[in-house]
């Protein structure tokens, strides 16, 4: 088994759908107000309309459901956690069960499914993004977005910067770190038998050669940068202008009718249904 | 150790938009004691055969016998496979993590559970085996020694295991050539004293063509040619087709003879070629 099967951090599965092309900057500026939005949401009929937006946007994107599943494994055990907490121990509503300091109550039930279908969404939203959109493309956008904090001599840039090589430099890692794990394990070293103990001290034989790789690899990094003389963002043209396009002021529209659907949807009196 | 692959086949990510097939239907043999060139582009299969030797990967499909027991099979016994069946990987000296060298190449044995008193010994060994001196190297930080030693020290490393096969991944990769004849004479008295099975794996049919017994070549996963480095060489067009070269010698034969010179294709040494060459121009001379 490879690692970066299992890692999914930032995956970006590269796509010519409209959400493909979208400028990030609005990307990122309508995955907030979604995200936003998704606290306003309070009502069945509201999550199902926000819901419904979601599996349109999906479907636009042409990128398979599965790999939003992916993207929702590792926070499962979170989403488990949430509803047990809001389940067994409501703060309001009518018992409908009691044993020892646990108790389970009607609203207790529904706040439990709301809060873990929140989580749940905000991570599906997210994970959207950065299926989408490649990780250079999102702290560029960041650059920019966040450029106007320059005047309060936040070096935006050089943060941005920081990030991109950071994501960069995920994969290369995930893969070094493969080949290390391997290698130590065809010289026996216990890291995939044995008890916990045994484990973590072979871990040591990977973590120091990564180590010493990634400070290598930072050195020669720092180097070749210093030879193109680059000085930060100070006077920097780019190599991808970011333009908007007729596509993002269609995209803000919607998102804006979005809103307003599922907040309408939301706070609609039950008897209009 | 004898060493069967029947049919092996190997799919990176099956199912996933990236899937790649890495190995399809691929099956030789390997005698005890021999020495075995395998060699192949960039992308052809290569590391990735290698690790199902070691037990690394379980192949897809297929099955991989050492010494006639199975260990594609689940139960196997991993750990045992991995003493018998060395692998150095590409850019080995990148694996050392000990503070000293000897506590470095004492790591496979020790995972091993050999006993102490022996370990010490077993490291002495490995370390005379690759042309290091045990004492002055044995407390040094295997972080200060040069990029040709910490190559050395972790091959000593997987020597120290004591394996029955010695599998070489791009073991001269990025070392000058006093480093590479340094490393393949170490590998070759291996073969010659130690009667080790040796598979060399490499894209440099030079160092292939020097050493190997027998030359297997991939190409795109698949395994397109096999034989005896003479065999080999006269196929030249099968060779190239692989993306790989003929080694030197036989390669400017060929561009001799493509210029008219009469030579015969069974040449293999520097002397011999001299002659013939000597030969042809006193020939044309006169």
């Amino acid at each position: 088994m490879q690692l970066s099967d299992v890692v999914t951090i930032g995956q970006y599965i590269p796509g010519d759908s409209v959400l493909h092309r979208m400028d990030p900057r609005v990307k990122l500026i309508l995955n907030t107000l979604l995200i936003v939005l998704l606290f306003f949401v309070q009502r069945v009929t509201g999550y199902l309309f926000f819901l419904a937006i979601l599996l349109a946007l999906v479907t636009t994107s042409h990128i398979s459901l599965r790999y939003l599943w992916r993207g929702l494994k590792p926070i499962l055990f979170l989403i488990a956690f949430t509803f047990i907490v809001q389940l067994l121990f409501p703060t309001e509503g009518q018992p409908l069960w009691q044993w020892w300091i646990f108790r389970i109550t009607d609203l207790g039930v529904w706040k439990a499914c709301f809060m873990s279908l929140r989580l749940a969404l905000l991570v599906f939203v997210t994970t959207l993004l950065t299926l989408v959109t490649s990780p250079i493309d999102l702290t560029d956008a960041l650059d920019r977005l966040f450029s106007f904090l320059k005047v309060l001599r936040i070096p935006v840039h050089e943060i941005a910067m920081m990030m991109t090589i950071a994501l960069r430099f995920i994969p290369t890692l995930l893969e070094e770190t493969d080949k290390i794990i391997k290698a130590q394990i065809s010289r026996g070293a216990p890291l995939d038998r044995g008890n916990l103990f045994r484990r973590m001290r072979g871990f040591v034989s990977v973590l120091i050669p990564l180590f010493v790789s990634a400070f290598r690899r930072a050195d020669e990094l720092a180097q070749a940068m210093e030879a193109r003389c680059y000085r930060g963002g100070e006077g920097r043209t780019r190599l991808k202008e970011m333009r908007l396009h007729i596509a993002d002021l269609w995209a803000t529209v919607l998102a804006l009718l979005f809103c307003a659907g599922t907040l309408a949807f939301n706070w609609m009196p039950y008897r209009w249904l | 150790m004898h060493i069967e692959a029947k049919h092996l086949t190997y799919v990176y990510g099956p199912g996933l938009p990236w899937e790649k097939r890495a190995l399809s239907d691929v099956s030789f043999s390997i005698e005890s004691g021999e020495f075995i060139g395998l060699i192949g582009e960039t992308g052809s299969g290569k590391s990735t055969l290698v690790q199902i030797l070691n037990g690394l990967l379980r192949p897809t499909e297929g099955t991989i016998l050492l010494d006639g027991s199975d260990i594609s099979d689940r139960k196997v016994n991993l750990h045992r496979i991995r003493a018998q069946v060395g692998l150095v990987f590409q850019f080995p000296e990148q694996q050392l993590f000990a503070e000293t060298v000897s506590e470095d190449v004492a790591f496979g044995p020790k995972n091993l559970g050999v006993p102490k008193e022996e370990i010490g010994k077993r490291v002495d060994e490995a370390l005379l085996k690759v042309g290091l001196l045990p004492q002055s190297l044995r407390d040094r930080s295997p972080f200060t020694l040069s990029g040709g030693e910490k190559r050395l020290v972790s091959i000593a490393g997987v020597l120290a295991m004591r394996p029955k096969v010695l599998i070489l991944d791009e073991v001269t990769a990025g070392l000058d050539p006093k480093g590479k004849k340094e490393i393949l004479a170490r590998i070759q008295l291996l073969h010659r004293v130690e009667k080790a099975t040796i598979i060399l794996v490499s894209h440099d049919m030079d160092e292939i063509a020097l050493l190997s017994q027998r030359i297997l070549i991939l190409k795109e996963g698949k395994l397109i040619l096999e034989g005896s480095p003479v065999e080999i060489f006269t196929r030249a067009q099968d060779v190239r087709s692989a993306g790989l070269d003929l080694p030197t010698l036989p390669r400017i034969l060929s561009d001799l003879r493509c210029r008219g010179f009469q030579l015969p294709t069974a040449i293999f040494e520097i002397g011999e070629a001299a002659r013939w060459i000597r030969k042809e121009l006193f020939r044309a001379a006169v």
